[in-house]
Parts: structure tokens; C-alpha cells; sequence
């Protein structure tokens, strides 16, 4: 992966700007962090009025876990910045832009929560993150309870259980709940699993007080967030901008768009395909009644000329390659998906019956996982099949209207095992 | 207190047998996988439930208490 | 007739019924096995249910267990055998015949374990519940060896006819249970044809930072 550089963000918390700063760099630009382990309470308190919710996709209160996990007693934290999500790269910026940052979330993470270990997950061919953090860790003298892991590149690795499976000696596999981490994860004690983005603003927030972190973004969502842009837009790459900005000012950020869109994926893979609207505010307030949400906010823009169809169709079948293998229903249920996908990408014979089919699938799968992975990809396809109506109505006539047949959205072939 | 019944979908192997024991809540999707069809189970059944939880080869199908 | 020959009658019935409960107890053994061996080979029977297999398995080793009890009562009460307490479960401490006997003591210990765990499976819990099953396998041999030591001497045609038919039946289902489970879920999904070929595209990268701050 080439360096990674900022762009000009419409808020400078997570990404200042400029290359990696050293620990005096960076206590210079942030201050130095306020001593933790008195104030638990009131300062668990405190991010509960910030609104902290976690960065990592799933949206959920940051106090209400600390407050979960701090209950059990020997606590471990988890950092997790594997990013698996091939279209998100907004992880690793973080990672190699401001290790420091995030290293100061996992250290005020694990005093809220009592924890005498803390270990940050980061994907093992992620080199640029693991020696930007491992280079930052070497720096500190109070960082001696955190280590680095580094479980395989996969896309179900980011999972939380899948994490402390792995982190336990196992696969990274998720695993059967409950329990939940919080309340047994590694080695059975209570783990806090958060995103290195929602750690790192945690920092901020321990710094500066909840109306600090407020001042930026909406009042259901507040703060701001790390977004990855990408498609077709003029300089593809990750920006932060306050919640609620609009999907037009984070594509201007990113050089505006380089052709007219078509379409918008909104929050990934498990993310849906929104109409090209620039005045959609980056919430989730305003991404759920269009039946979408913001996850980990990997958007990418769907040029005209390049067929929805299609590249909904490669994704699923990647989506269904990267399953663990543990669930009937994922196993087989994905790959018939991806197989009529496919069937009605190529428009082959039986494309019809493979479309009349995928609904009754998605019917016979949902929520029959151990994990979100089949609901995820359910959701990506059924925001497909809405958002490409008049596409696919082309390809079961045998046309395709795509001009640009070049592959867009990002399907790794991957070799990495599952340990 | 309500009881559901719960698939463990990382044990179950399509071995089949709780639907044949209990095709009142469990039947099969096309690949042999089980599908609880209702919440909570009805008290008539729950004995029933507790046999095809107790049959199952692999300990997939468990009987819990359903949350409120 | 004098009370030693009553005891001497009594005491040969006894002999008998302990003679012919072990072997019923082999027979049925035999069965549970190969219908345990179908059980995970998704054997049924014609158009029966599914359950049907296991269900029998778990029946016909109950009454296996029955057969045992009496098996096992009849060595103890039988004063030829020479068979205490002890050595029904303690291997090799028999005063008569102590390793032979000691085979069926140790096969005795499996079956009970595997019995209780059975019986408490759901509170044993399905890994252990797994791990202690496996002792069956070692079971049957053990019993076998012990029926075919101790019979030896007063062996028929038919009683070898019936060992060695257990012995293949046993052997076959083995050979069954070798060959594979006919496991439902493939561990590695391979990814479905793609519909465009998917190169490794490289991550989204950003831009270059303007000179401005």
C-alpha cells in the first residue's frame, strides 16, 4: 500500500495533518493526557454525555460497553484495527498517521475498564500500521501492558468474537454467542473490543470534555468521523469530516468527483446502494429511511458506464468466499446468491429464475449465522436489486449497459489462513 | 417463564433429526439446515422441545429461556 | 438330593445364564456400535425418520446395559467363577482368570462412562460429552477379548460362528466410519464464479496532501 497522506479534512481531531508525530510532537499538538484511574466513573460518565458511539461500523455507545466491561473485574482491552472491509482504508491512515493517539485511547480504555492488558490487532500484512504503532509503542514508557497482534487478512477477522477466537489460539473464526466478549473474551475475562478510530476519540474526549467533542457534528451524532472515499472521484482516499456533513463535501475534499455517478455504496460491503444524492448528510438519521446506514463509513461512487449489476455481483461472490465456513445457512446460502449473481451478471440462460430465486434465499438466510456476515451481504444485495431495477431488467434482455468493464470495487484474493 | 429454542449454528450439521422430532417449530431450508418457526415455545410442546434438544447428535438445538 | 448337588445344579444354571447374558450383552453391543457408527454416517432406514438410528442406538445400549447387570450378578454370585466386587470394575485383581476377567472390568468402566455421560449429556456438555464417546471404539475390542478368553473353554460352533460374526459386523462398521462422516457444511466455501475475473485491486489510497495547512 503506497503512504498514506492527508488530505485537507474538514476537521483536523484524528488526522492533523502531516506525516507521524513523534511523542513530543504529539503531546505538544494534543496536551498530555489526564490521569485516569481516580475518576473511573465520573469519566466513563463524562464519555457517556460526549455520545462517543463506536467507529467501527456498529454504531454502539462507547460509555454503555465501558460500563459493561468494567463491571467484570480484570478486564483486557482490544483495539481492533484489522479492517478487513477491502474498500475501507480509513484504519490504517489512523494507524500510520497518528499511532500516538490511538495508542493514548487504548491506554485510557484499559484504565476505565481495570484492565492490566491491552493489545492492539492489527492485520498481519498491514506492515505500514504495525511499524508506525510499533514505533510509537517503543516511544512510551506508560505503555507497557500494551502489545501488538496480528491475526490474518480477512474480511471476518474484524469481527469481535472472530478477534478474541483468534486472540485465544484459535481461528479467527466468530464464535457462538453468548457469551459475549464483554463478558468472557480472552482467556474468559471481560474484553472491551473497540475500533481504533472510536479509541482514539475516546483520547480526545478524556482531554477535552464531552462539549468539546460536540461542538463538531449533529446532536443524535456527534463528533467526527474518518470516512474512506473511493470510485469515481478525483483523489480516492480518507478524510474526516463532522457527522452530518454532506456526502457532496466529502467528495469535494477528495477532489470532486471525476465523472458523473450513478450510484452511491454507502458503509461498505455490508453497507447499501444509495441514489447519487451530493446532499445526503453522512448520519445515519438520514441513511435509514433510505433503508441504509453509515457503518464504517467506506463510501465508494458508482461512475455511469460501469454496470451496478456486475460489481454487486463480484462482490457478493467475494462475500461469499470470505465466510468462515462454519454456518450451513452462510456457507450455502451465500455461494447460491453469488451463483445467481452471477448468472445474471454474465446474463446467461436462467437468469430470470435466478433472480426470482434470490429473494426466497435471502428469506430461507437471514439471521441463521452466527455472525452478521450473511445478514451484511444480504442487505448490499437486496439495496442492489432496488438501486439497479432498470440494470438488471437490461441483463435478463441480454444487454448490458456498461462502457467501462474495468473492476471497481476492491475483491483481494486471499491466501492467508485462518490462523 | 418462556422457553425458545435456539440453533447453535457452528455445531449443527443437518443431521435433520429435530425437525422430524418437532415439525410443530423446526423445519428444514433447502440445504437440510434447521429453522425454529416460532417464539416462545407453546407449553403443550415444551416436553416435546426438550426430547428433540436431548436427540440432536451434535447438541445443536438448545432450549433456553427466552428473553423477555 | 444332597445341598451339594442343589448347589452344584443351581450353581451350573448360574453359569449357564452368566454365559448367555455375556453373550447377548456382545451381540447387543455390536448392534449399538454399528447403529452409532450409522448414526453419524446419516444412515436411515428405507423411508423411516432420521431419528429412528439414533434412537435405537440409544435403546438397544440400555438393554445392552440390562444384560450386563445380570452378567455381571451371575459372575458374582457364581463361586466357580471367582469373581469379587473389586475386580468387576478394579482390571486384573480377579482371583481366578484375572486378566481376561480384567479386560471385561476395564470394558465394564468405558461403558459406564459412556452411559453416564450419555445420560447427562446436555450437563456434560457436547465437547466432553464427544471426547468420552470415542471410548466406545475401545470398549467393544476390550469386551470381545474378554468373551472370547473366558469362553474358550466350553466354545460350540455356533457360539464361534456367532464371535466371528460380530467381528466382522464390527470391522465393517468401522471401515464405514473411516472412510469419512458424510459432513454437511464444507469447512473451506470456495468463492462462487466471479462474474468480471477479480484482479488484487489495491486499497483506495489517498491523495497528496495540499502545500497549504
Amino acid at each position: 500500500m503506497s503512504a498514506l497522506a492527508s488530505l485537507p479534512t474538514l476537521s483536523d481531531r484524528l488526522l492533523p495533518g502531516g506525516p507521524a508525530r513523534d511523542l513530543a510532537g504529539h503531546l505538544e499538538l494534543y496536551g498530555p493526557l489526564p490521569p485516569v484511574a481516580d475518576d473511573r466513573r465520573d469519566l466513563i460518565r463524562l464519555v457517556e454525555e460526549s455520545g462517543l458511539t463506536g467507529r467501527g461500523g456498529a454504531g454502539f455507545p462507547t460509555a454503555v460497553k465501558l460500563r459493561a466491561v468494567a463491571r467484570g473485574g480484570r478486564a483486557v482491552v482490544v483495539a481492533n484495527g484489522t479492517e478487513g472491509e477491502p474498500a475501507s482504508a480509513k484504519d490504517k491512515a489512523l494507524m500510520t498517521r497518528n499511532p500516538q493517539l490511538v495508542l493514548d485511547g487504548v491506554l485510557v480504555a484499559a484504565d476505565l475498564v481495570g484492565a492490566a492488558e491491552a493489545i492492539v490487532a492489527v492485520s498481519r500484512e498491514d506492515r505500514a500500521s504495525i511499524d508506525a504503532l510499533g514505533s510509537a509503542l517503543r516511544e512510551r514508557r506508560d505503555a507497557a501492558r500494551v502489545r501488538i497482534a496480528t491475526p490474518p487478512e480477512r474480511f471476518v477477522t474484524g469481527e469481535e468474537t472472530a478477534l478474541v477466537s483468534w486472540l485465544n489460539g484459535g481461528d479467527a473464526k466468530p464464535a457462538f454467542t453468548p457469551p459475549r466478549p464483554y463478558e468472557a473474551g480472552v482467556r474468559g475475562r471481560p474484553t472491551l473490543v473497540q475500533n481504533v478510530e472510536t479509541l482514539a476519540n475516546l483520547a480526545l474526549v478524556v482531554r477535552n470534555g464531552p462539549a468539546w467533542f460536540r461542538a463538531a457534528g449533529t446532536e443524535a451524532e456527534p463528533g467526527t468521523a474518518l470516512v474512506t472515499v473511493s470510485g469515481a472521484v478525483r483523489r480516492p482516499g480518507v478524510v474526516e469530516v463532522a457527522l452530518g456533513t454532506t456526502l457532496g463535501d466529502a467528495i469535494d475534499l477528495c477532489g470532486g468527483l471525476a465523472t458523473p455517478p450513478q450510484a452511491i455504496l454507502g458503509g461498505g460491503y455490508f453497507g447499501s446502494w444509495l441514489p447519487p444524492d451530493l446532499d445526503l448528510p453522512l448520519a445515519n438519521e438520514a441513511l435509514r429511511p433510505l433503508g441504509g446506514a453509515l457503518g464504517a463509513r467506506a463510501i465508494a461512487v458508482l461512475p455511469m458506464g460501469v454496470c451496478g449489476v456486475v460489481e454487486t455481483a463480484r462482490v457478493a461472490g467475494y462475500l461469499a468466499g470470505e465466510g468462515a465456513g462454519q454456518c450451513g445457512p452462510c456457507v450455502f446460502g451465500l455461494r447460491a446468491v453469488a451463483e445467481s449473481l452471477a448468472l445474471i451478471a454474465r446474463r446467461e440462460p436462467g437468469a430470470a429464475a435466478a433472480l426470482a430465486r434470490l429473494p426466497r434465499l435471502g428469506a430461507q438466510i437471514a439471521g441463521r449465522g452466527a455472525c452478521a456476515h450473511p445478514d451484511g451481504a444480504l442487505g448490499f444485495v437486496r439495496s442492489a436489486l432496488q438501486a439497479f431495477a432498470g440494470e438488471l431488467d437490461a441483463h435478463l434482455a441480454g444487454r448490458c449497459s456498461a462502457t467501462d468493464h474495468r473492476p471497481l470495487l476492491p475483491t483481494p484474493l486471499t491466501t492467508a489462513d485462518w490462523r | 417463564m418462556s422457553m425458545r429454542l435456539r440453533v447453535n449454528p457452528l455445531r449443527c450439521d443437518a443431521y435433520g433429526h429435530c425437525a422430524e422430532l418437532l415439525p410443530e417449530l423446526i423445519e428444514v431450508d433447502e440445504w437440510g439446515y434447521p429453522i425454529v418457526l416460532a417464539e416462545p415455545v407453546p407449553q403443550e410442546l415444551e416436553a416435546a422441545a426438550r426430547r428433540a434438544a436431548g436427540a440432536c447428535p451434535r447438541l445443536a438445538l438448545l432450549l433456553e429461556r427466552a428473553p423477555d | 438330593m444332597t445341598i451339594a448337588a442343589t448347589a452344584f445344579v443351581s450353581s451350573k444354571a448360574d453359569w449357564y445364564l452368566m454365559r448367555a447374558t455375556g453373550v447377548v450383552s456382545l451381540v447387543l453391543l455390536t448392534c449399538v456400535m454399528t447403529l452409532g457408527i450409522a448414526t453419524v454416517r446419516r444412515w436411515r432406514p428405507g423411508r423411516l425418520p432420521r431419528f429412528v438410528t439414533p434412537s435405537l442406538h440409544r435403546s438397544l445400549s440400555l438393554l445392552a446395559v440390562v444384560f450386563l447387570v445380570v452378567h455381571i450378578a451371575t459372575a458374582l454370585a457364581d463361586p466357580y467363577a471367582l469373581v469379587s466386587l473389586a475386580a468387576v470394575f478394579v482390571p486384573f485383581v480377579a482371583a481366578g482368570s484375572p486378566f481376561w476377567v480384567g479386560l471385561g472390568a476395564l470394558s465394564l468402566d468405558l461403558i459406564a462412562a459412556l452411559v453416564v455421560s450419555s445420560l447427562l449429556r446436555r450437563r456434560v456438555g457436547a465437547r466432553a460429552w464427544r471426547a468420552i464417546h470415542w471410548a466406545a471404539y475401545l470398549s467393544w475390542p476390550l469386551a470381545f477379548a474378554h468373551g472370547i478368553g473366558l469362553g474358550t473353554d466350553a466354545s460350540t460352533l455356533w457360539l464361534r460362528g456367532l464371535a466371528a460374526g460380530c467381528l466382522v459386523t464390527v470391522l465393517a462398521a468401522v471401515g464405514w466410519r473411516v472412510r469419512g462422516t458424510k459432513r454437511a457444511k464444507h469447512l473451506e466455501p470456495r468463492p462462487a464464479p466471479a462474474a468480471v475475473p477479480s484482479r488484487p485491486v489495491r486499497r483506495p489510497a489517498s491523495a497528496q496532501r495540499r502545500a497549504a495547512a
